[in-house]
């Protein structure tokens, strides 16, 4: 299919680009952005005129809920909002039930993915057997099934040794170890430590739960060469650890969540459910420096940290909600709501979701490492338009995921956010058309 | 985000809900105190009732088990001439799966008017708070860490009682703070009705450094933390708190934070002493303290009664 999409402000991070150009699409590929070929012949032109043609967005952590948690999230539903958000790729977790730690699984997950041709979907495999912590997965087979990197998602591994060697033989082949940097010991509180958790009589979880886990992280890479992503940092403590790191010149990069990017502790509120996140919100100044280290590139990537949870798990006391936030449809709009706030501007703020994301992959991610989360001639067309003058609320009404539960739903917030994507395209094929 | 309104109180700023008595103005938190004043008399009638709840169910759900708390607010109740249904869910329907909200609907269909709930975890009764019908009332009855507001009140009236004024008492509370929904209120209270200093007393373990930002001065020795006090309230320590990483032991707590007569000598000649029961003696108050002439625990238990009724009067007659 050749697809024609014109008069639209064309925005590419990677390269600096931020003009009113065409862009010509086919057989999956952008043969051309300028001025369009007269002889082109679109089998579908779309006109983009007041709207942004921008790369589509890489999200490094979303839950899809599949295999296992289907009650929470299926395929369909969690990819056709990732369409819907702009999502062209995304990086899904190994906790499912059963976990990824076997080949057959994540092609499963791909195929049945690639059938649905909403997104591209990449698999996180799980680093040990049942991401139990104490056996490693076969990470070269894993990786040839399609795994990008090895996760314990939230799973702790308690054993520090277990993590050595895990770090030692993912360096053997070149693999990306992707850790949350938590101690387990410290980490099991429900709310970040501080004047909130202690005024509301909930479990805290100290700073030093994350900035122990990342000094062990840290000396483990010395000493392995291994290359780890740090997942969803939550501590202005944390960000400079990763800036001092880097400073060194460990191979290490990071990401943070849209919740712990706009949210504090003191959003819990009247005990809000829809707060009950993992990392937990912590204070204003965790919350500044978390923001001011993603503009200055410390923090690599936003991401969603999409986890669907089912209505009635999250009706429940603030402890014993299940932890987790619907985020694929809300990463656009609070990308854009921080780069604005921030005084950034759309240009970097689109880059921490599209051209970042994809350099913290890597070679992860073969041929499309070139042109995934850009625009360039020759490269996958994988394009996100949106409309960067709307806003809309989140209502459950108006989000595809199956999870509703978010702490920006308006009705609590009364916030509406910024930019409404009218068309995902993946490889060139259109994945979701606003109505 | 949008500041909501505090889901204790309806559009004109009355009391609802008694769920924490953060965010209560000191006007509601007096109205409480002289009503419940009103009704000490009542106890001492030979008919000991009221028709102020008279055709009123009030459901007492405790999730979590007490007898002591669970009888003040059922005998509060009968004196209100309420009827009272008392449900251990502790052992009926949350053991069959039930979960909390279906629990709370089933019973909203029996007509309740008034759930007194208590619940291991910070927070439930706002959950319950904010899906029942209208026209019912809950009652915090001690929720996890977070508050036991009715305790807090009885505390104040006990306080307010034998001191009269706070505007220029010292009070200590002393023992196992990060764990005490009875402190967090306490604290509360005292710093909404102006006490000049709350000290919260104890080994690093049990009083973190955070609650300075809830308006208290943080004392880790007993000797700092009573001298010159005009109160002292001291804290249950629970038996499974005793050993473990947070204390080594029953018998080095009481040698370190436990209330003696020698101890109690460095506090105002007059100071009075609380517990909000029931006691460990020898683990954190003495027996010749909690027996002694400045003790005032089981003033507190026939003060409390008072409370609960002027609590469930005053939310009863107010509408969402």
């Amino acid at each position: 299919m050749k697809v024609l999409i014109t008069n639209g402000r064309v925005v590419d991070p990677a390269s600096g680009r931020d003009e009113r150009a065409d862009v010509a699409i086919a057989a999956g590929r952008i043969v051309g952005i300028g001025a369009a070929s007269p002889d082109f012949d679109a089998d579908r032109v779309i006109d983009a005129r007041g709207l942004v043609v921008a790369p589509g967005l890489v999200d490094l952590a979303a839950r899809l809920r599949e295999p296992g948690q289907e009650h929470e999230g299926m395929l369909e539903s969690e990819l056709a909002a990732a369409a819907a958000g702009g999502v062209t790729s995304l990086i899904c977790l190994p906790d499912t039930d059963p976990t990824l730690d076997e080949p057959g699984l994540v092609e499963m997950l791909k195929f049945r993915a690639r059938k649905l041709s909403r997104c591209r979907l990449f698999p996180l495999g799980a680093l040990t057997r049942g991401l139990g912590g104490e056996v490693l997965t076969e990470m070269a087979e894993l990786t040839e099934a399609g795994c990008v990197g090895f996760s314990q998602a939230d799973a702790p591994v308690r054993d520090t040794q277990v993590l050595a060697r895990a770090l030692q033989y993912a360096a053997t082949f070149g693999y990306t170890v992707w850790l949350r940097p938590n101690d387990p010991w410290l980490g099991g509180g429900v709310a970040a430590s501080g004047a909130v958790a202690t005024r509301l009589g909930l479990s805290g979880v100290p700073v030093s739960a994350e900035t122990i886990a990342l000094h062990t992280i840290f000396d483990l890479v010395r000493a392995s060469g291994a290359r780890v992503h740090l997942c969803r940092l939550s501590s202005a403590a944390g960000v400079e650890l990763l800036r001092a790191a880097k400073a060194e010149g460990l191979p290490v990069t990071a990401d943070v969540s849209i919740n712990s990017l706009h949210l504090t502790d003191v959003d819990i509120g009247y005990f809000n459910p829809a707060m009950r996140l993992v990392p937990p919100l912590r204070q204003q100044r965790d919350r500044d420096a978390l923001r001011a280290g993603l503009a200055d590139g410390t923090i690599d990537a936003l991401v969603s940290d999409h986890t669907p949870v089912d209505a009635d798990a999250k009706i429940l006391p603030f402890a014993e909600a299940e932890p987790g936030a619907t985020g694929l449809e809300l990463l656009l709009g609070l990308a854009l709501k921080w780069g604005d706030g921030a005084g950034i501007g759309l240009t970097r703020a689109l880059a921490s979701v599209t051209s970042a994301p994809v350099r913290v992959l890597g070679g992860a991610l073969g041929s499309l490492a070139a042109s995934a989360g850009r625009l360039v001639e020759g490269g996958v067309a994988d394009v996100c338009i949106f409309d960067p003058s709307a806003h809309w609320a989140v209502t459950a009404a108006a989000l595809r995921s199956q999870g509703k539960s978010t702490p920006f739903a308006f009705d609590a917030s009364g916030v509406e956010l910024p930019a409404r994507v009218r068309y995902t395209l993946v490889a060139g094929h259109i994945a979701h058309e606003a109505a | 985000m949008l500041s909501k309104r505090n889901p204790q109180l309806n559009a004109h700023g009355e009391l609802i809900h008694l769920l924490s008595i953060e965010g209560l103005p000191k006007a509601v938190l007096t109205q409480i105190l002289d009503t419940a004043g009103t009704f000490l008399s009542v106890n001492d009638r030979e008919v000991k009732k009221v028709p102020l709840l008279r055709g009123k169910s009030v459901f007492n759900l405790f999730f979590e088990n007490s007898t002591r708390t669970r009888t003040t607010f059922e005998i509060a109740a009968k004196r209100l001439s309420a009827d009272v249904i008392n449900l251990d869910i502790a052992r009926s329907s949350t053991a069959k799966g039930e979960s909390l909200l279906d629990t709370i609907a089933n019973l909203s269909a029996m007509h309740a008017d008034m759930f007194v709930v208590r619940h291991a975890e910070s927070g439930a009764p706002y959950l319950i708070a904010q899906h029942v019908a209208p026209h019912v009332h809950v009652v915090n009855a001690g929720d996890g860490r977070h508050a036991h507001p009715t305790q807090g009140l009885l505390d104040m009236y006990t306080i307010r009682h034998y001191k009269q004024d706070f505007a220029n008492l010292t009070v200590a509370i002393v023992g196992d703070i990060v764990h005490s929904r009875v402190a967090r209120s306490d604290i509360h209270a005292l710093t909404t009705l102006g006490a000049a200093e709350v000290r919260a007393v104890g080994p690093r373990t049990l009083v973190p450094g955070d609650l300075k930002a809830m308006g208290v001065r943080v004392c880790h020795s007993l000797e700092e933390g009573i001298k010159d006090a005009d109160v002292i309230i001291t804290l249950r320590l629970q038996n499974e708190r005793m050993s473990g990483a947070l204390l080594p032991s029953a018998g080095e707590y009481f040698k370190n934070f436990g209330l003696t007569e020698d101890k109690l000598a460095l506090a105002k000649s007059d100071a009075i002493v609380m517990h909000p029961g029931p006691i460990n003696r020898g683990v954190e108050i003495d027996s010749a303290v909690a027996d002694g002439r400045q003790s005032v625990i089981l003033p507190q238990v026939t003060y409390g009664i008072a409370v609960r009724m002027a609590v469930m009067s005053i939310i009863a007659g107010n509408d969402a």
